[in-house]
């Protein structure tokens, strides 16, 4: 086959020789931004969207290092079992041993954390306001100083060792306001029916609180048997339709005003 | 037969038409192996079936820090107090006058006793993580693209793209975006795409002890989000900036932001 014959194209008179340079200075322009935008951009770039879509895979191939607690079962199960009946049922294994992705890898080699030290149980039960009343709390510099939380409580089963009698093991911030308030003589009980199960297990059943206005006008009605120094109210213009407690702080009862 | 300039013999026309199919070919597979060899169509994975988001209970959070403990731990995050994609936050709102608000080692370590001559009306901690938008103000401002908006809903960054120009981590009202000191890339939580694509929880919610994180899909109809979302009031974190948070978060106050 004859090649391409360049001399005996025809142009066509009415383009000028000009505008054919132009357009394929053009074309090459257009060539170039066209072969270095493949260059530049990556291949995956707008595949879903304006960004790089082989970043997906690489983030999503990022190295595991919690294995997640159904791993540990496999092997575990007698002690997630105990676990999950008892007041940690929430707690994750690896909450407290640490990322345990190398240890289900091969269990032999890689042995996970097991803190045995106070100040590991003190992340969250140690004292402190902020923390949500009824979560158990221990004020660590007087409880049992230098001993083993393990001593007396298991981990895997964390029973405390007598019934609670101190409200404050778990309301210490009630308990603290309390103690400075006008009400620090009046005892928990006084005020709140507190149940055998609320001690046991405090989410199921809560402790009463007095559901009517003459609870508190006991000490505070006009007419009460009760130390002349009590503020004293009267009942039937007071406070509407509302119990005390619904304005009243009964904890830190309007102690400083 | 004599050959003329302009005239293709069959032959010749189909050898043509195969060289040139060919040589297209190896060009487009030249520029698109990716299609060919890691489809992520091909995986179990479909990121179109998926919207995540998180719950956050306010009143469940203990402060223990496990949360930005383990972030850290999973995700490589620089130990120094500084760089945190998760992280708690104390709030301490007084009677009267402004919230304060601390967060030391964003929580990793527990918190010191609050040393300030204020009336205390109440204190809580507050968990804090990227909120991972539906209108992501970072992404908008990226000059090349490197982070997005993914399918399944997460604000991720393509660290390999990245040019390390800071507008995400000042155009992000949350301040959940840092810049990674040895890669020199922003960094910020990714919901541990590489677990949740896995089918495990992310390294925060896997080990908070009170399960005061709910991680979950936003649109399906029964999932932990959806009944913890039902349940409970929700407010989202300036709500006023229209950036839509998918971060939901229960018994949180007007402080909280």
């Amino acid at each position: 086959m004859k090649s391409f014959d360049w001399k005996n194209i025809k142009l066509n008179p009415k383009i000028p020789r000009q505008i054919i340079s132009l357009a394929i200075i053009f074309a090459i322009a257009i060539a170039a931004f066209v072969i270095g935008r493949m260059l530049f951009v990556p291949r995956s770039f707008g595949k879903y969207g304006h960004y790089r879509g082989n970043a997906l895979d690489e983030i999503a191939s990022q190295k595991i290092n919690y294995a997640g607690y159904q791993v540990c079962t496999n092997c575990h199960s007698n002690i997630y079992n105990s676990l999950t009946k008892s007041n940690h049922k929430g707690v994750s294994c690896e909450t407290c041993h640490g990322p345990a992705a190398k240890h289900t890898g091969s269990p032999g080699e890689y042995k996970p954390i097991v803190p045995r030290e106070r100040e590991h149980c003190q992340l969250c039960h140690a004292f402190n306001p902020s923390r949500p009343t009824g979560f158990p709390q221990i004020i660590a510099e007087t409880h049992n100083p230098g001993k083993a939380c393990m001593a007396c409580h298991e981990p895997h089963n964390p029973l405390v060792p007598q019934v609670i009698s101190e409200c404050s093991a778990c309301h210490r911030t009630i308990a603290n306001q309390k103690r400075v308030s006008h009400h620090a003589s009046l005892s928990c009980e006084q005020c709140h029916k507190v149940t055998e199960k609320h001690l046991t297990n405090p989410k199921l059943e809560k402790a009463g609180k007095p559901v009517e206005r003459a609870f508190c006008g006991q000490c505070h009605a006009k007419d009460a048997d009760s130390l002349k120094e009590i503020r004293r109210i009267d009942l039937s213009t007071h406070g509407g339709r509302y119990l005390c407690w619904e304005c009243h702080y009964p904890h830190y009862p309007e102690a400083k005003r | 037969m004599k050959k003329n300039s302009f005239q293709l013999y069959r032959r010749d026309f189909l050898k043509s038409c195969y060289k040139a199919l060919s040589f297209a070919g190896i060009f487009y597979l030249s520029f698109q192996p990716e299609k060919l060899l890691f489809s992520r169509e091909n995986s179990q994975y479909d990121p179109t079936k998926h919207w995540y988001g998180m719950g956050i209970d306010i009143h469940k959070c203990i402060g223990c820090g496990r949360c930005a403990d383990a972030c850290k731990k999973e995700n490589d995050v620089p130990r120094e107090p500084i760089y945190f994609r998760t992280w708690i936050e104390r709030y301490v709102v007084p009677i009267e006058g402004e919230t304060y608000v601390d967060s030391p080692n964003g929580g990793i370590d527990g918190f010191p006793e609050f040393k300030g001559d204020i009336d205390i009306l109440k204190t809580y901690f507050v968990p804090k993580i990227c909120n991972q938008c539906a209108k992501p103000p970072c992404v908008q401002v990226c000059p090349v693209g490197a982070t997005f908006l993914s399918q399944d809903g997460v604000v991720l960054v393509d660290e390999k793209w990245c040019i390390g120009c800071r507008y995400c981590i000042q155009a992000c009202p949350y301040g959940a975006r840092y810049l990674h000191p040895v890669k020199k890339v922003a960094d910020k939580c990714t919901f541990c795409y590489h677990r949740i694509v896995k089918g495990l929880l992310p390294a925060c919610v896997e080990v908070c002890p009170t399960q005061a994180r709910i991680f979950g899909e936003v649109g399906l109809q029964s999932s932990p989000l959806r009944r913890f979302v039902r349940f409970n009031d929700i407010i989202v974190t300036k709500q006023y900036l229209n950036t839509e948070p998918k971060v939901y978060y229960a018994g949180a106050d007007m402080e909280v932001r």
